[in-house]
């Protein structure tokens, strides 16, 4: 299948999700810059991590406003797969392709370091390579993962079931201690209503390889290629 | 340029003007009519504030140079020596090249931490592509006062920290490694100095000379401001309190400005359009002008009116001299010009023709239709005069040596005092800053910062594991800077070289007080003596690196500190490999102990070597006596078994002695694994059979050339034997498992207990 990763002045996790993608699970992959307005027929969209524009105004604030999240926002009301990893978490939050807003981390600092998060629903096309309740260690690496929303939107989101990834400890266990960044109700990941466009804060390209400590991240993008496939 | 060519600038300067201007640049009057003599005229303001950075210290390497002559650069590997380009290169095979160095940035982190580390990490990253090379690490190698109750060293170790994260996170180079050293010598005048690895086709190696007459000389990048207005003088000028009405000279960074000129530069490097390119770095527009010009052997034309400003009213002599961040300057093939410009366009980069390649030799700049600075290239990149200063062996070092070893008494509760070390900052473990680093983005750091000696990163689509770090010991070095020299590179050597790499080259950064002080320029010259020896001894030459002279403050000049930065590699060999899963695995040996049984070996001869130690500063507060010596052939030995005991999986975790010694090491490696902590138990008699040491000095004495290995029990006799033919004395002193740690009768700790007290440090002193 293809993937078409986003490219943003910025960007920094670019050309990571290419590596795994193409050299890898051995898919097509092309960029998108950020000005274009082509999809250019990508069967699923990678909003990669990074700093786009600085995240100098706030993070993701700028990345919105580019002519390609257009054309992405359109793309994921037509249903198509999208993907947003950390920057792209927060560029999604942004642009309203989910709901919610990311505050900074709760220590006030930047944290890069392996987590451990929970697999809340393995009936999506991110996920369904995992079993439920899998407990995965990716590493994360942000500012401002400590996401928000407000009550009526929690429910919301609880009641559709979009949450699918919390921070937990070894155990799958979702405790305060296991929370790196004072994310509410633990989330680390989450899709929107329909289910097929995904923020997640890990990074699984960062760990879909053993020879990096962890190959767990794997199955996010294994399980997109599955649910493209069947479709 | 104006269609009359001048011949002579055409302003006039007032010369009072020039010359208070020439004294504030540092520059002597002797040197003031050296510049008059090359001119055969005075100096234009443009034109003394030109030579006065390129003649300072920072840039001239005036005091340095005749002794950096003496550091061995050849090597089989070497494809650009050291002084020929940005940074030196190093073959690595598979036709790629590896371009590192280190640079220092103390001055602007005293005054304004997080700018200046900040600075410091942006400033070394554009070294690294403007060779072509994209940038795939950063190392840091910090060192600041002690911590405990002093809110302004609170402050400047956690602004740097921040400045280092917060630049080299946005900009995607992951910060792997380095060392954090406190220690009183550096409270007023804090050492940060970070080094870049970048790797580069060995085709697509760019060159820093302009070429070609008629060629466009264009600006790229940020815009030009009144920022690090004369930081190159600025580092060259010893602290004082009024440093802090210096903060102008302290530039401000822009990550993002820097992640988007690394993306179109190395395109624009890639179409073949670019004949020759330069960073600017310290003294801006003046020193990519007249070096580029210097290495294409030819003449240059600038107009300043032309550089993009962020701020009005700026003079020529402001433009020339300012060290805004993140600009480059590229000399085009004509008729290129478009493209190149086009492509920054892309990145949303100013992209400006501000002048000609011309025949010549001089550097000329334009202000406009005024010809405000003329002079010889030559003269104002090699013509600074160079420094034999004087040297003496500084007053009272004697007594600085010698250590009464009857008034240090041996500790009651060796127990205690192991957790005391552990629990020391400089010692304890470093993850509250690495873990502000990002330090896995680029998708190649193999072992995670804090698990390994050095640290190891893959090379996609070669069978290559680069290794690399970072060491130095200001304590050694004052207390024998000769054999602290030698020290440095040789534990850089063994750090490298415990992972399973084998060493190939240095690039340094030679931290000192200031050059006028005849004790300093011996601690310098012994320093470099040490260095070059242990060099030789490996075989890995030095490529490259920098010189930060005068980091003194009204309470004296700093710990001579030469930081070593070390690269090695790790061939694709069939042991080196595990499959897992059909695909390729590397596995370079970490220093955490791993499995329940598994044999304790110590490499290595222990003596009664107290002098200079952690343990002497931090248990009996005192900083003197010889530092341990070192055995240039063993250590070679070492290296090479090392390496090979790797390439064959003999071992499962090697780990070297350095600060606390062989009682911290042991129990590093059983808590260096945060999700894998692991007891040992070791008994010492073998160590100490021959020999009446004393206890502390068994425990924590730092004897060089010592590394702590792990084996299965039947890989007894092969280990053995390989050790005895190395010509490495090895000896068996324990086995790893359960839930202590215990060396003979003395140390009896829970793992729990020295996790805790290692873990906690940067905690307990928040």
């Amino acid at each position: 299948m293809k993937f078409g990763v986003v490219v943003f002045p910025g960007s920094n996790c670019d050309q990571d999700c290419v590596h795994v993608l193409r050299d890898v699970l051995e898919q097509e992959v092309v960029l998108l810059w950020h000005q274009e307005s082509s999809l250019r027929g990508c069967d699923c969209v990678v909003l990669p991590g990074g700093f786009s524009y600085g995240d100098y105004l706030r993070t993701g604030a700028i990345a919105k406003l580019s002519p390609v999240m257009k054309s992405v926002a359109a793309f994921a009301k037509d249903g198509g797969l999208v993907i947003g990893i950390c920057n792209g978490f927060q560029i999604l939050l942004e642009a309203g392709l989910l709901p919610g807003a990311m505050l900074r981390n709760t220590s006030l600092r930047f944290i890069c370091r392996y987590v451990t998060v929970r697999v809340e629903r393995t009936d999506t096309p991110f996920t369904n390579r995992f079993q439920p309740g899998q407990v995965l260690r990716l590493p994360i690496a942000h500012n401002e993962g400590n996401y928000t929303v407000d009550a009526a939107g929690l429910k919301r989101i609880a009641e559709r079931g979009q949450v699918l990834f919390r921070y937990c400890d070894a155990d799958g266990q979702v405790t305060d201690a296991a929370n790196p960044n004072g994310s509410l109700e633990a989330i680390a990941g989450l899709c929107n209503e329909a289910g097929n466009v995904l923020g997640m804060m890990p990074h699984p390209e960062r760990a879909s390889e053993p020879s990096l400590g962890s190959a767990d991240g794997r199955g996010v993008f294994e399980s997109i290629l599955q649910s493209v496939a069947c479709r | 340029m104006s269609p009359a060519r001048p011949t002579a600038p055409t302003v006039k300067d007032d010369e009072r003007l020039v010359r208070r201007v020439a004294k504030s640049h540092n520059l002597t009057d002797e040197q003031y009519a050296q510049i008059v003599r090359i001119l055969r005229r005075p100096p234009t303001l443009t034109e003394v504030g030109m030579f006065g950075v390129l003649w300072a210290e920072h840039c001239s390497y005036a005091s340095s140079k005749i002794y950096l002559r003496t550091f061995p650069t050849k090597g089989k590997r070497i494809l650009v020596a050291a002084g020929k380009e940005n940074a030196g290169l190093v073959d690595i095979g598979d036709g790629l090249a590896v371009a590192f160095k280190a640079e220092s940035h103390n001055h602007p982190s005293a005054v304004e931490p997080h700018a200046g580390a900040a600075t410091g990490v942006g400033g070394i990253i554009r070294d690294i592509f403007t060779m072509g090379a994209r940038p795939i690490a950063l190392f840091d190698s910090l060192r600041f006062g002690p911590l405990n109750g002093h809110a302004r060293t609170r402050f400047l170790f956690e602004g740097v920290v921040k400045g280092i994260a917060d630049y080299g996170n946005s900009v995607g180079v992951p910060t792997v490694g380095g060392e954090i050293y406190f220690d009183e010598a550096y409270r007023e005048n804090p050492l940060v100095n970070v080094m870049c690895i970048g790797v580069v086709p060995h085709t697509a190696v760019a060159k820093g000379a302009a070429r070609g007459r008629g060629n466009p000389v264009i600006y790229v990048g940020s815009s030009t401001g009144r920022d690090g207005l004369g930081g190159a003088s600025f580092a060259s000028r010893e602290l004082s309190d009024e440093s802090e009405a210096d903060r102008p000279a302290v530039q401000l960074g822009d990550p993002f400005a820097e992640k988007c000129l690394i993306e179109a530069t190395l395109e624009a490097l890639a179409t073949g359009d670019v004949v020759g390119i330069q960073d600017m770095g310290a003294a801006g527009l003046t020193c990519s002008t007249s070096e580029t010009a210097s290495r294409g052997g030819c003449g240059m034309e600038i107009d300043v009116a032309k550089v993009p400003r962020r701020e009005t009213g700026m003079t020529p002599y402001e433009v020339m001299l300012s060290e805004s961040q993140e600009r480059m300057l590229l000399i085009a093939k004509q008729g290129q010009e478009a493209a190149v410009k086009k492509l920054f366009a892309k990145w949303g980069l100013n992209a400006v023709t501000i002048g000609r390649v011309t025949g010549g030799d001089r550097v000329r700049v334009f202000d406009g239709t005024e010809l405000v600075a003329d002079a010889p290239v030559a003269a104002l990149t090699h013509g600074a005069p160079v420094y034999r200063r004087p040297v003496k062996r500084p007053a009272g070092f004697a007594r600085l040596q010698r250590l009464p070893l009857r008034a240090v008494p041996v500790p009651r509760d060796l127990n205690h005092t192991l957790l005391q070390l552990l629990g020391s900052p400089t010692i304890a473990d470093k993850a509250a800053v690495y873990e502000q680093y990002d330090h896995m983005v680029q998708t190649n750091t193999v072992v995670l910062p804090g698990r390994s000696d050095a640290a190891v990163l893959r090379l996609k689509g070669t069978g290559t594991l680069l290794a690399a770090t970072t060491d130095a010991n200001g304590t050694y070095c004052l207390l024998d800077p000769y054999e602290g020299g030698k020290l440095a590179v040789a534990e850089a050597a063994r750090n490298v070289a415990c992972v399973g790499a084998e060493p190939l080259a240095v690039t340094d950064c030679l931290n000192f007080g200031s050059p006028l002080d005849p004790g300093v320029m011996w601690q310098f010259r012994e320093c470099v003596r040490g260095i070059s020896e242990a060099c030789r001894a490996f075989g890995t030459p030095v490529t490259g690196g920098n010189v930060s002279l005068y980091n003194e403050s009204p309470r004296g000049a700093v710990d001579p500190t030469p930081v070593i930065g070390m690269i090695g590699l790790i061939q694709h060999t069939a042991h080196s490999i595990q499959h897992t899963e059909g695909r390729a695995c590397y596995a370079p040996v970490t220093m955490g102990f791993k499995d329940e049984g598994d044999l304790v070996w110590l490499l290595g001869e222990t003596r009664e070597e107290l002098g200079a130690s952690e343990y002497l500063k931090l248990i009996h507060h005192r900083k003197q006596g010889r530092p341990p010596r070192v055995d240039l052939a063993a250590e070679r030995r070492l290296q090479q078994l090392l390496v090979e005991g790797a390439r064959a999986g003999l071992w499962k975790s090697a780990h070297d002695c350095a600060e606390g010694g062989l009682a911290v090491a042991v129990a590093e490696c059983c808590i260096a694994e945060p999700d894998h902590i692991i007891g040992a138990v070791l008994d010492l008699s073998l160590v100490t059979c021959h020999l009446s040491l004393r206890l502390d000095a068994l425990l924590f004495g730092e004897s060089a050339g010592r590394v702590v290995i792990s084996c299965e029990p039947h890989r007894t006799k092969r280990v053995a034997a390989l050790t005895a033919r190395a010509g490495v004395p090895a000896r068996l002193v324990g086995t790893v498992g359960g839930g202590r740690v215990k060396i003979g009768e003395w140390i009896d700790a829970g793992i729990g207990e020295l996790s805790a007290a290692w873990r906690g440090a940067f905690r307990r002193t928040a």
